[in-house]
């Protein structure tokens, strides 16, 4: 009971500190893409993959105080800051949760600008599609973000990039959660 | 005539308790309403085990989706037809999606996604593009027709004033199931001035908006969605009945995957349970079948999934109490595990949390780091801001946030002191029973 809660937690700690509810759903989204056990359901919205659950999931946690929600005035906008308060290092004590691979992955992600996480994110909903169809849908779905195909090609390397990173977990044994 | 223009020779309507009468002029949708595909969703109630606690609730997900495809009907013909920003190119296929958009909804299937790691938005388009009846009335009005429409319903449809007919935060799919989920539970919350938002809506670029004029029947609309949330989806009795549906699902899956010999083969649930379902053998799937089955386990050998099925069939549900999980609380719910196995009462399947982020509803959210379009309203001078920033009663509700966990527990198994009798009293205790 809890485990995706727990599992939520973890990736945020592992990450130490996620800005931007955008951004925390896209490395949500990115990481369950390639492979890792997050069961949060993803839609694809008006700025892309999206999940209420997690949306959800996250306040439950707020609520629970086991995450930090800093809301930070930005220019025409609020964003959020999220972190692990010290009861919710607690409570991830009471959870086995091992995904070793998922911390480097998590890391290089909270890195990425959030832009290119929204092009990495749309590219992997569309995966099951031919590049030139996935292409097409993010140069029109996506339109107003103006991406390069330089920009598509960088994605689909990140891609790769963190597949290997998510093979490496493989190696190593599943996932424990 | 071109298949995609053809008229029927008179109007058909469907008497309907929502919207008084669904009219069909499009020969296109009467032939869609007509596929087996279509009349399958007859056969799945719209609010699943809602009926337990309501019990009025057995309205179907047909009903919905012709009350979805009415109210797209109303806004493109009546409000959107002949503004600049619309194309009247879009209108088959926007009532084609509204028609489909639950078509791939099976029984239960919030419980059964859940157990079986199952899609229904991926089967909806499997069975618009697959080799179905509705593929082939699609496809007469053109080769590409039927990808279109799954595009549209998958929300990856280039134009998105189309998509948010269907999906967006004031859409056809939720005026039409809060107000007929309001009619057939029987609950006074729910209903809002629908005739008041379809006039006050206007074809923008990406999305529909709404005139500034029309924002107090707005207010009233996210209103009765707070108020059906918190009322109808999320109500405790209707979670308990829920949890011990997936329970029975879990169960049935595990006794598959440990070579369990069932008394009648559950040939339907094969392919599920070798996650290999192909889109025929899903559309078999339906609540008789799930009836039948839960039935015939009535009399299982195995104790946990003949007894959950007898509490499902006959409304014998758990009973919950409120569960704040603080690190206090957690620990309070391992001692009650270890003493569930100490009582012989495997909490597995008989001691669960329910969550307020398990269930497909949400609230009206502003949208603040672009996560989900919000409501925008349409200025007098041409300006559009979110809803919330010029309504005190939205800003209330969204600025909120409100989440609910609760621990399930069959009590009468608690109270029956013939076998383990001191460590049920123990549970009894920690539980606040007594």
């Amino acid at each position: 009971m809890f485990k995706d809660h727990a599992k939520i937690i973890h990736a945020i700690f592992s990450a130490g500190e996620i800005v931007g509810r955008k951004k925390l759903q896209k490395i949500i989204f990115i990481a369950k893409k390639i492979s890792f056990p997050f069961q949060e359901k993803f839609q694809f919205h008006f700025y892309g993959p999206y999940s209420e659950e997690l949306t959800l999931r996250i306040e439950e946690l707020c609520n629970m105080g086991y995450l930090d929600e800093v809301k930070e005035k930005k220019a025409g906008y609020w964003q959020y800051r999220y972190s692990v308060t010290e009861s919710g290092k607690e409570f991830l004590g009471l959870h086995e949760i091992s995904m070793p691979a998922l911390d480097d992955c998590l890391m290089d992600m909270n890195q990425q600008s959030a832009r290119f996480l929204e092009l990495v994110s749309t590219v992997l909903y569309f995966d099951s599609l031919p590049p030139e169809e996935v292409a097409e849908k993010v140069f029109t779905l996506k339109s107003k973000q103006n991406y390069t195909l330089e920009e598509m090609a960088d994605a689909y390397a990140y891609i790769d990039s963190l597949k290997q990173k998510g093979l490496l977990q493989q190696a190593a044994g599943r996932a424990t959660v | 005539m071109a298949y995609s223009a053809e008229k029927l020779k008179e109007e058909k309507v469907f008497k309907d308790p929502v919207h008084r009468y669904i009219h069909v002029r499009d020969r296109v949708i009467w032939d869609l309403i007509g596929t087996k595909e279509f009349q399958r969703l007859r056969r799945i109630k719209q609010l699943g085990t809602t009926y337990l606690t309501f019990h009025g609730a057995e309205h179907s997900r047909l009903n919905h989706s012709l009350g979805v495809y009415e109210i797209v009907r109303r806004i493109i013909d009546d409000v959107f037809k002949g503004r600049p920003e619309w194309d009247e190119g879009e209108r088959l296929l926007s009532l084609c999606a509204a028609l489909l958009h639950d078509l791939g909804h099976g029984p239960f299937s919030h419980s059964f996604e859940k157990v079986f790691d199952l899609d229904h938005e991926h089967f909806t388009r499997e069975i618009v593009v697959g080799n179905t009846e509705v593929n082939t009335v699609l496809k007469r009005v053109g080769e590409d027709f039927p990808k279109k429409v799954a595009d549209v319903i998958a929300k990856t449809y280039q134009n998105k004033l189309v998509v948010s007919l269907i999906s967006s935060q004031i859409d056809a799919d939720r005026m039409d199931y809060l107000q007929r989920d309001a009619y057939f539970t029987g609950v006074s919350y729910g209903h809002f001035d629908m005739e008041r938002i379809l006039r006050v809506m206007r074809p923008r670029e990406d999305q529909v908006v709404i005139k500034q004029s029309g924002m107090h029947a707005v207010e009233d609309y996210i209103m009765s969605r707070y108020q059906m949330y918190w009322q109808v989806y999320f109500h405790p009795v209707t979670r308990s009945a829920e949890v011990i549906l997936t329970k029975i699902l879990h169960r049935a899956k595990h006794l598959y995957e440990t070579g369990y010999k069932f008394q009648q083969e559950p040939v339907h649930f094969y392919s599920m349970l070798t996650g290999n379902m192909s889109v025929s053998e899903y559309l078999k799937l339906d609540e008789a079948i799930m009836f039948y089955y839960f039935q015939i386990w009535e009399e299982e050998e195995d104790a946990i999934l003949r007894d959950l099925c007898r509490r499902f069939v006959n409304r014998n549900l758990f009973k919950y109490v409120e569960f704040h999980p603080s690190n206090d609380q957690m620990n309070k719910l391992m001692e009650l595990n270890k003493l569930f196995r100490k009582a012989a009462i495997n909490p597995d399947y008989y001691l669960v949390v329910d969550s307020s982020s398990d269930l497909p509803y949400d609230f009206y959210r502003p949208g603040e780091e672009e996560e989900r379009l919000p409501i925008h309203l349409l200025k007098k001078d041409g300006d559009i801001r979110e809803l919330s920033r010029e309504s005190e009663i939205v800003d209330a509700i969204s600025g909120k946030r409100r989440t609910d966990h609760k621990l399930y527990f069959p009590e009468d198994l608690l109270w029956d002191d013939s076998a383990k009798k001191n460590i049920k009293k123990q549970i009894r205790r920690l539980l606040e029973l007594e």
